[in-house]
């Protein structure tokens, strides 16, 4: 079955196509998402240094996303919130040997644009900064690098995922420390495949239109069961436990933003979260993990926030 | 193909069956730290083998062969080493356990690495000298297809290269089975244990799993044989 997801981007090229007998083809959409599915099981984490990078790869980070301030910090200092400083992402890109991923605004495209001439392994369009545009996303299909993007549920997903995505995440509620949002997306998002799974064929096209959702995928979906990308929970996750707990749940790997640099002990938190990511459901080792890992980042309550400061609802 | 018309192997291709359920009768276990696991997870059981994630010491009994999937080799060494899982491993491969390493998994396999971190924990057992991230970052990544040496089938196999390693050079114990246009050493296989840059779990072409599940099936029959003295390499 072809479907849109296997539209060939824009911009592949055959870089030794001019002997015509095994042409390359760079940054098709099974490439894109196949490093997504390199990065499953693992644990992508939020660095603002070189030095921090350095202690994530060590402690078995799959992945690194390269930012000025961690999602706690742009909530505590406001203002605009903007793609980082290319100086500070070269300099990550070269501190590490795993991917490093970076975050544009929603709908800036130029900044896409950079952060794809520095070479980033991954662009995060990403509700965390202040959005450029407050009704477009970006046409990721017209990129040679793959994005991931955040989701609160399974519609949201899958426009994304119409517009070029080759990576989900939930959203979750940014620097807060506090996975409820997470649990609520990530249910939301499984729970709704799970309902596809069980319509009948005719029904399709109404629960695309219910869902806000393109129609072919809704029908990948109802045949195959799963995402066609691979779907990470971000978004609040601070605690060996929070990691397996999103596991369990049924996400493929996790992202970790404030939780492990606004924790007591960097280090040791990083490498207990990746410890509880790939044995998720093992309480036995959870519970050795999450020993003597210090204190976790000070968490803040979403319910009691006033809805303008949810990041969450950034995304269209 | 025409010359000049490009199209990603992984769309032109439909599921290529292998006609027989290679795998049937045997176990085999895909290592399961980080990493694309389950994509090798499901073309094993399609091909009817009785599939174990491995992540502790215990999961590696009775087991007929092993994959090591692609992921972050970094990630995936220190998290063998932490669970006590590099050494017994190493081990078995050593005592000819048939194994198959995809991207990541060659890197471990590999007796000699460049462009890792120090002191990461590696298994080390194949005589092949593997670079990592040897294709530049991931816009560099690609897909095209290639002829395997030793797969009984004249049909190129296509093979998609993710932030992939380069077989640089192979040692008197291994061979050369397949390369790119240019040259650049792309799979390797000395006896039981083979090792590809690309990731043949990430297509719906299941030759090479098929091949896989052959090796390991002919080294049962082989080691239950009175006169085979478990020794290493053939």
């Amino acid at each position: 079955m072809t479907t849109i997801t296997d539209r060939p981007v824009a911009s592949q090229v055959s870089a030794n196509g001019a002997t015509g007998v095994h042409a390359r083809t760079e940054s098709t959409w099974a490439v894109k998402r196949g490093l997504a599915q390199m990065l499953k099981g693992g644990v992508i984490m939020d660095v603002v240094t070189s030095d921090q990078a350095k202690i994530a790869e060590d402690a078995g980070a799959c992945a690194v996303m390269a930012l000025e301030r961690v999602p706690a910090d742009i909530r505590k200092s406001g203002g605009v919130a903007r793609m980082s400083d290319p100086d500070l992402i070269r300099a990550i890109c070269e501190s590490v040997t795993i991917p490093v991923m970076a975050k544009a605004r929603i709908g800036h495209f130029v900044e896409a644009q950079v952060l794809e001439a520095l070479g980033v392994d991954y662009i995060d369009e990403s509700e965390v900064l202040t959005p450029a545009d407050d009704e477009f996303h970006i046409d990721k299909h017209g990129f040679k690098v793959p994005f991931v993007c955040g989701c609160r549920d399974l519609g949201e997903a899958l426009r994304r995922v119409g517009e070029g995505a080759a990576m989900i995440r939930t959203k979750g509620e940014a620097g807060t420390g506090n996975v409820v949002e997470a649990v609520r997306h990530a249910r939301a998002v499984l729970g709704e495949i799970r309902k596809i799974r069980s319509l009948p064929i005719e029904e399709l096209m109404t629960e695309a239109k219910r869902l806000g959702a393109p129609y072919e995928l809704i029908r990948e979906i109802h045949s195959t069961g799963v995402l066609p990308v691979v779907n990470f929970a971000a978004g609040g996750i601070a605690t060996p436990s929070d990691a397996a707990l999103m596991m369990q749940i049924g996400v493929d790997g996790v992202f970790v933003g404030s939780g492990i640099f606004k924790s007591e002990n960097p280090a040791k938190m990083a490498r207990a979260i990746v410890m509880a990511t790939t044995h998720f459901r093992d309480a036995g080792i959870v519970a050795e993990v999450s020993r003597g890992v210090g204190e976790p980042m000070r968490g803040l309550e979403v319910a009691s926030m006033p809805a303008g400061e949810r990041l969450a609802s950034r995304g269209w | 193909m025409p010359s000049g018309t490009v199209i990603p192997p992984s769309t032109q291709l439909g599921w290529r069956e292998t006609s027989s359920l290679s795998g049937t009768g045997l176990t085999i276990g895909v290592l399961a730290m980080q990493g694309a696991f389950v994509e090798h997870v499901r073309v094993l059981t399609k091909l009817g083998a009785t599939v174990r994630e491995v992540r502790l010491p215990r999961d590696l009994d009775g087991l007929d062969g092993i994959i090591l999937p692609g992921g972050e080799s970094t990630t995936i060494g220190k998290l063998l080493e932490a669970w006590g899982v590099l050494v017994p491993l190493r081990s078995a491969i050593a005592r000819g356990l048939p194994t198959w390493g995809t991207c990541a998994g060659a890197i471990l396999m590999a007796r000699d690495v460049t462009d890792t971190l120090p002191g990461q924990p590696l298994l080390s057992v194949m005589d092949i000298s593997v670079r990592r991230n040897a294709f530049g970052r991931q816009v560099q990544s690609f897909e095209t297809v290639i002829v395997i040496d030793g797969m009984d089938t004249d049909v190129p196999f296509p093979a998609m290269f993710i932030r992939a390693p380069k077989i640089e050079s192979v040692g008197p114990g291994a061979t050369a089975i397949a390369t790119l246009d240019d040259g650049t050493i792309v799979a390797a296989r000395q006896g039981t244990w083979l090792a590809t840059s690309f990731h043949p779990e990430l297509t719906s072409d299941a030759r090479f799993h098929a091949w896989f599940l052959d090796i390991a099936r002919a080294n049962l029959e082989h080691s239950s044989d009175p006169g085979f003295a478990g020794a290493a390499m053939p």
